[in-house]
């Protein structure tokens, strides 16, 4: 039997670890895809992940995010991707991958110290 | 025309609620969860319009004749099958997905051209509900048109589906554009264009129809009518004693 | 330290596990479980009140109910959702839900037969899952938290509609009054097994607590669902049926009576009032909704094809 390669979001290639790949049968190939929303909740904010959800196209997964994740005024802007075109960076490269920023402190304006009768700044 | 106005403001609220009650007879039996979710939005949409018609007629009913006590809820649940003016098409039974689509596309379409321009009446609580409503009705009308197309050009299981209920439908579609002594005295007082909303009625609806690879079916020369007046088919009347059976039942008690 | 060490430690300082973090496979499994368990239970949770939906008795009424009930969709659909995180798939759940090997809340096994019941399931039935769930909304896992936290949110709109509609019916006529007390008579029970089995009855709690998948047991959330239902029903001057209720001073809490846990037992195996018609009416709209599925599936397939056609 052919068996599908489904990633969901959090994909970053064969890793055996952690939960999101998965294979499925072809059975279910009539399950629309899984997208990822992302709502602007008000006008000048970014748009934020609110969840995901299923659904045929991408006019449909907009219309669903809007019945499901702004039903109470949450949103007025959305952003939809399908969840599979959503690459992560690996949980397990996180230590190299953020912790050297720790040491740069210098990078923060806090860093600085200056006289308090130094005023605009 | 205070009578008729009442009884179009009656219409307008009698199909808003028979067709948002049909379509929340879909929540919880959904084909999928997140279109279970649209179309029980959809019926909320119709039931707030129901309710500010509703509202409306009230206080008009109440002008005329201070023993009424006419309220949104008596005018929705104390009346009889006879006093309701929906169209026939809404009180259609929902049978499957295709079926509820076409009802919801051919009255949202009707909708959308019908409060384009209500809105602009001399009327300005009724302009002022239909400016409400019709943001809520273009969603409907394109989320409705979208399904049209999907189901249309679809499956060979779908085309045939939708090609039965536009078949079983489309003779209480005629009906929405016969116009009632009410909405007569009411068109011509507040200058609304019948043959227009009809025109632009049949030019969407059958743009849409193309689009979903289907016809509008031929030889299909008469059309229901009665709904307007209190002639209603079969159904509305299981509807109603559905609806209306604990405030029967219990008369006088708040809920 | 080995992986295992690793992921108790980042649970034990409270840090979120993400969806492809390292993870024990029997957290992964219990996790699914759980969540799609929760979800299985708001779907089918939706169909004792929908019942309601077509006979309620004012158009504020029938407006609450149904965007109440809708609410419901949308919480099944936030916490299908966090399932799919771990490596299942909505569909796969679902049939594991028709097949009968995923259960559902045994509460919405039984019927709803007067329209107080949609105020009794408000308050008893939604208060007893908020009191689970207020604490899920810190669970370890980070989408099934954030889940929790949208379906508490608006869970609360659930139970304070569910309350005043049993207020109103209180304050009502005799028949009113009488469809109160017969509604709390009868979801008072159910609910109170709403939180499972006694503690010494539920072997996986300890291990789920470790895990901070569930952060309270059983019989901690039910002592204070207890307390608390206890207080509120003086509000509607009805009683619960209980003769064994009573404030005990000196542990502070109300004792109650005995569970009839034989009861419990024989409605989560399948003989509840409502086990097989909840799950045909499930299994129902998934049927016949399936050519809707496929046809919209179809549609976009041929839709994406073209473009590309025209793309070329």
């Amino acid at each position: 039997m052919q068996m599908l390669r489904k990633y969901y979001y959090g994909d970053y290639g064969e890793g055996k670890n952690g939960a999101a790949d998965i294979s499925t049968s072809g059975k279910s190939n009539h399950e629309w895809p899984l997208w990822e929303v992302f709502i602007r909740s008000k006008q000048g904010l970014d748009h934020k992940h609110a969840g995901s959800l299923h659904a045929a196209d991408a006019t449909m997964a907009i219309e669903n995010a809007r019945d499901v994740y702004t039903r109470r005024m949450e949103g007025v802007s959305i952003w939809v991707v399908e969840s599979k075109h959503i690459h992560a960076s690996n949980p397990e490269e996180a230590a190299s991958l953020y912790d050297p920023a720790n040491d740069k402190v210098y990078r923060h304006p806090t860093f600085y110290d200056l006289p308090d009768e130094l005023k605009h700044m | 025309m205070k009578n008729e106005l009442i009884d179009f403001t009656l219409y307008l609220a009698d199909n808003a609620l028979i067709i948002g009650h049909r379509n929340s007879e879909w929540c919880g039996h959904g084909p999928v969860l997140e279109q279970d979710i649209a179309i029980t939005n959809i019926s909320l949409d119709l039931i707030g319009q129901a309710r500010n018609f509703y509202q409306y007629a009230a206080q008009l009913i109440n002008e005329e004749n201070t023993e009424a006590k006419a309220t949104e809820d008596t005018l929705a649940y104390l009346r009889d099958g006879w006093d309701f003016k929906n169209s026939l098409l809404t009180e259609h039974p929902n049978g499957d997905w295709a079926q509820t689509i076409t009802r919801q596309f051919f009255f949202s379409v009707y909708q959308y051209y019908l409060y384009q321009q209500l809105q602009n009446c001399s009327n300005e609580q009724i302009a002022a509900i239909a400016i409400k409503a019709l943001k809520e009705v273009t969603y409907h009308v394109k989320w409705s048109s979208e399904w049209m197309i999907r189901l249309g050009d679809g499956t060979e299981e779908s085309n045939s589906r939708l090609k039965k209920a536009i078949d079983n439908l489309w003779m209480f579609t005629g009906e929405l554009f016969d116009l009632s002594a009410y909405e007569s005295v009411i068109y011509s007082a507040w200058n609304i264009d019948n043959d227009k909303i009809k025109n632009e009625w049949e030019s969407k609806v059958k743009g849409i129809l193309e689009e979903a690879t289907l016809e509008i079916p031929v030889n299909a020369t008469w059309h229901q009518s009665g709904g307007k007046t209190g002639t209603h088919s079969e159904h509305l009347g299981f509807l109603l004693a559905e609806m209306q059976s604990l405030q029967r039942a219990y008369p006088g008690n708040e809920w | 330290m080995n992986p295992e060490e690793i992921f108790q430690d980042k649970i034990d300082q409270e840090i979120k596990i993400e969806p492809k973090d390292w993870m024990p496979e029997k957290y992964r499994q219990t996790l699914i479980r759980q969540i799609s368990q929760h979800a299985h239970s708001e779907i089918v949770g939706m169909l004792p009140e929908g019942n309601w939906i077509t006979r309620a008795p004012s158009l504020r009424r029938k407006a609450i109910l149904i965007a109440k009930v809708q609410d419901e969709a949308g919480h099944g659909l936030y916490l299908y959702s966090a399932a799919e995180t771990l490596g299942i798939s909505r569909d796969e759940m679902i049939e594991q839900l028709h097949s009968g090997k995923a259960k559902y809340s045994s509460i919405f096994n039984y019927p709803t037969i007067t329209w107080a019941d949609m105020g009794a399931i408000g308050w008893l039935v939604d208060g007893a899952a908020i009191m689970n769930q207020v604490p899920l909304c810190r669970n370890s896992y980070g989408p099934y938290a954030r889940a929790m936290v949208r379906v508490c949110k608006e869970e609360s709109f659930h139970q304070r509609q569910g309350f005043e509609l049993l207020l109103h019916l209180s304050r009502g006529s005799e028949i009113q009054k009488r469809m109160c007390q017969d509604a709390i008579n009868r979801w008072w029970w159910p609910s109170v097994m709403m939180f499972g089995p006694n503690d010494d009855a539920s072997p996986h709690t300890a291990q789920s607590m470790k895990w901070k998948i569930k952060r309270f047991t059983n019989d901690e959330l039910r002592q204070k669902f207890v307390d608390i239902c206890a207080e509120q029903v003086k509000l509607l001057g009805m009683t619960l049926p209980d003769p064994d209720l009573k404030w005990n001073e000196e542990k502070q809490h109300y004792d109650f009576g005995k569970i009839n846990w034989e009861e419990f037992w024989n409605v989560v195996s399948g003989n509840g009032p409502c086990n097989k018609q909840r799950l045909d009416a499930r299994k129902k709209a998934w049927e016949e909704g399936a050519w809707v599925r496929e046809a919209a599936a179809a549609y976009a397939e041929k839709r994406k094809s073209r473009q590309n056609i025209q793309a070329a």
